[in-house]
């Protein structure tokens, strides 16, 4: 399954086939600080994704402040 | 679905849509932030916080204009220009756009080289000063930030650590307005990071994803990397920190807010000292001296110049 990783952009391969709780887990990436987006669409971590999906994890934590 | 495990829910798009808006209403009703007669300065950055705040706004109904401040880092800056402005045309909304560099002579990667202060901190201070003063020479009765509960609670965390009593005392999310000082407020502050992520996203709006690329080594990303480990552990910690400080925190620091101010000297915005902090920096950034009226030999500005700076007034970002 391909996952298109932002700042900086880029992709990885990772298993397909579970919740997207167990993607974000194996890539050590903490729910609370990213958006997952499936196909234009907001997706949880109970949502199953396929090997054939392509997901973006999108990073929400900006460091600047006014 | 949109999921906030603060709230142990999870939301469809029109549900999410309307508690975020309820939140914006409840934070703007109990801190009387504004008024349906207000003529609102809005300071967006073309990211996802201050865009949302501006839809949210325009959406209930509220007098608001853009005011986007061009800090001339390079591409990240003319995508920033670029996604305010698409957003304004989309929305039909006024925005008003300052360049640092042509409107004060400087930009920010050079100040962040030339300066005593950080790059985040001299950014942060020309933000916060041009927009107080572009919103009282417009007119503007309140100036709105998208500060959003994530930010609050890492800027009290930081000033925690290190005991900033005179920043504890100021981070109330509605500032009132003071000589010189226009009323700020954050309507966004009881809204997590992703929950406004998520309302941008789900709003449509084209919001710069992209990181500033001088924000390395940024004391306010540690921070909140500390908050959101905490809360990945106990969802709410960040709400119940920062929020309960406003409760029962900040009524005990009230005292710590005993800045007595002046006019600077040079362009008459309100300060702690005979210069305000902006113009300081900005000297110094230049390379010029600040000369006092009555300084006929130029020695007060030559010992100012090697001074530390004064306290900021016009915020408290630790």
């Amino acid at each position: 399954m391909k996952v298109r990783l932002r700042n900086p952009d880029r992709e990885v391969e990772v298993d397909g086939g579970r919740a997207v709780g167990a993607v974000l887990g194996d890539l050590g990436v903490n729910s609370d600080t990213v958006l997952v987006i499936r196909a234009g669409e907001l997706i949880t971590r109970e949502t199953r994704v396929d090997e054939t999906d392509e997901i973006e994890i999108r990073p929400v934590i900006s460091g600047g402040a006014l | 679905m949109i999921e906030v495990r603060r709230h142990n829910a999870a939301y469809c798009k029109e549900c999410f849509f309307h508690v975020f808006r309820e939140q914006v209403k409840r934070a703007i009703s109990q801190y009387d932030m504004l008024g349906t007669s207000d003529r609102i300065l809005v300071a967006v950055s073309g990211g996802k916080d201050s865009l949302a705040l501006w839809d949210v706004l325009l959406e209930l109904g509220y007098d608001v204009t853009g005011l986007y401040l061009g800090l001339g880092i390079g591409a990240y800056s003319t995508r920033s220009g670029e996604a305010s402005k698409a957003f304004a045309a989309d929305r039909g909304a006024d925005l008003i756009v300052v360049d640092l560099e042509r409107d004060y002579g400087y930009d920010i990667p050079t100040a962040g080289k030339r300066g005593s202060r950080s790059t985040c901190a001299v950014c942060g201070l020309s933000k916060r000063y041009v927009f107080n003063r572009a919103a009282l020479e417009g007119g503007y009765d309140v100036v709105a930030t998208g500060h959003n509960l994530d930010d609050e609670a890492a800027t009290l965390l930081g000033n925690t650590l290190r005991w900033q009593t005179e920043y504890i005392a100021r981070q109330s999310p509605a500032l009132p307005a003071k000589e010189g000082m226009v009323k700020k407020v954050k309507p966004l502050f009881r809204l997590s990071e992703l929950e406004t992520a998520a309302f941008a996203f789900l709003r449509g709006i084209d919001y710069v994803v992209e990181e500033c690329p001088l924000v390395g080594g940024n004391t306010q990303l540690r921070y909140k990397d500390a908050m959101n480990a905490i809360e990945a552990d106990s969802p709410g910690t960040k709400a119940q920190f920062f929020l309960g400080y406003l409760d029962r925190g900040l009524p005990l620091f009230r005292f710590e807010d005993t800045a007595v101010l002046a006019a600077c000297e040079n362009c008459g915005q309100p300060t702690t000292g005979r210069f305000c902090a902006f113009c300081r920096a900005r000297a110094q950034i230049l390379g010029e001296l600040l000369t006092p009226p009555d300084d006929d030999d130029g020695s007060v500005a030559a010992e100012m110049a090697d001074e530390v700076m004064p306290v900021e007034i016009f915020g408290g970002s630790a």
